[in-house]
C-alpha cells in the first residue's frame, strides 16, 4: 500500500513539489514567529499567554491559509495537466494512474504547505510554553524563543543547500543573515 | 490448449513512469515474463513505444490493464507468438 502511494507521489513528482512548499511556507512561518516574539521583546513585560496566543493564533491561520490555498492551485493545476494529457493519448485518464495520481498529489502538497509553519511555530514557541508550565529554562523565553526561530531558520537554508548541491553551510549562514536583518529592522523601528 | 509465447506491442504511453518503470511495473506483476521496450518516438507529452513481452504462458488481458492503468494505450499487435503445448490441447484423439 505504501509502496503503490510512493509510486503514485512519484509519478507526479509530488515529493519534490511538496519539499519545495514545506520549505517556502515552513519559511514564512519561522520569519512570522521571529518577527513577533521580537515585537513583543520590545514591547517589554508582555505577560507570556498574551504572547502565546498571538503566536498561536498566526500560526493556525498560516497552517489553514497553507492548507486551502496549495489544495486549491494545485488540484487546479493537476486537473489542467491531466487534461492535457488525455487530449495527447486521446483516451480518458481518470481510472488510470495518472488519474489517481492527480486526485492525491493535491493532498501531500496542502499537507507540506499548511502544516510546515505549523510545527516549526510549535517548535519556536515551545520556550514559551515550557517557561509558562514551571520549567525552568537557560534563558529568558523570549531570548530562547527568539534563538529557536534562528536555529530553525539556519536548519531550514542548511537543508535547502543540502538539497541544491550547494555547501549547507553557506546556505544556512545566508538564510540566518535573512533572518538578521529582519530582527534589525524590527528593533531599529520599534525602537 | 495453445499459449501465448511471445507478443509485440506497438504502445503510446505518457512520458512518466518512463521507460524502465514502465517495463518493470509489467514484469513484476508476471512472474516468468520478460519484458523489453523500445521507445521509437517522443513527443511533447507522449512516447511511441513497442514492448515485447516473451514468457511460457502470457495473460494478454492482464498486460493490456496494466499498460492501460499506467497510462498508455495499446494502439495494435504487431507480432504473435503462440504454441500449442502438447497434452494441453483442447482437441482429444479420436
Amino acid at each position: 500500500m505504501l509502496e503503490r502511494i510512493n509510486f503514485l507521489f512519484r509519478l507526479g513528482h509530488a515529493h519534490k513539489i511538496a519539499r519545495r512548499y514545506f520549505v517556502t511556507n515552513g519559511f514564512d512561518g519561522a520569519l512570522t514567529m521571529l518577527g513577533l516574539v521580537t515585537g513583543f521583546y520590545t514591547s517589554g513585560n508582555v505577560a507570556l499567554p498574551v504572547v502565546i496566543n498571538a503566536c498561536l493564533g498566526a500560526a493556525i491561520a498560516l497552517t489553514v491559509s497553507g492548507l486551502s490555498s496549495a489544495y486549491v492551485s494545485e488540484a487546479a493545476e493537476r486537473e489542467q495537466e491531466l487534461l492535457e494529457l488525455e487530449q495527447a493519448l486521446v483516451h480518458d485518464l481518470a481510472d488510470t494512474d495518472h488519474g489517481h495520481s492527480a486526485r492525491l498529489a493535491p493532498l501531500l502538497v496542502a499537507a507540506a504547505n499548511g502544516l510546515a509553519p505549523l510545527l516549526i511555530a510549535l517548535v519556536i514557541i515551545s520556550p514559551l510554553w515550557l517557561a509558562q508550565a514551571g520549567v525552568v529554562l537557560p534563558l529568558p523565553p523570549l531570548d530562547a524563543s527568539i534563538a529557536l526561530a534562528f536555529a530553525t531558520l539556519f536548519l531550514l537554508g542548511a537543508f535547502l543547500g543540502r538539497v541544491s548541491g550547494r555547501y549547507w553551510l553557506w546556505s544556512g549562514v545566508r538564510t540566518l543573515f535573512i533572518a538578521a536583518l529582519t530582527t534589525a529592522i524590527i528593533l531599529l523601528i520599534d525602537n | 490448449m495453445s499459449s501465448l509465447k511471445r507478443i509485440v506491442l506497438d504502445v503510446l504511453k505518457p512520458h512518466h513512469p518512463n521507460a524502465l518503470d514502465f517495463a518493470s511495473a509489467i514484469a513484476d506483476e508476471n512472474s516468468g515474463c520478460r519484458v523489453t521496450v523500445t521507445v521509437t518516438e517522443v513527443d511533447e507529452r507522449t512516447e511511441s513505444t513497442v514492448v515485447v513481452i516473451e514468457g511460457d504462458d502470457i495473460p494478454y488481458q492482464e498486460i493490456v490493464g496494466i499498460i492501460t492503468r499506467l497510462g498508455g494505450s495499446v494502439h495494435s499487435i504487431d507480432e504473435v507468438e503462440v504454441s500449442n503445448v502438447p497434452g494441453r490441447s483442447k482437441r482429444r484423439p479420436e
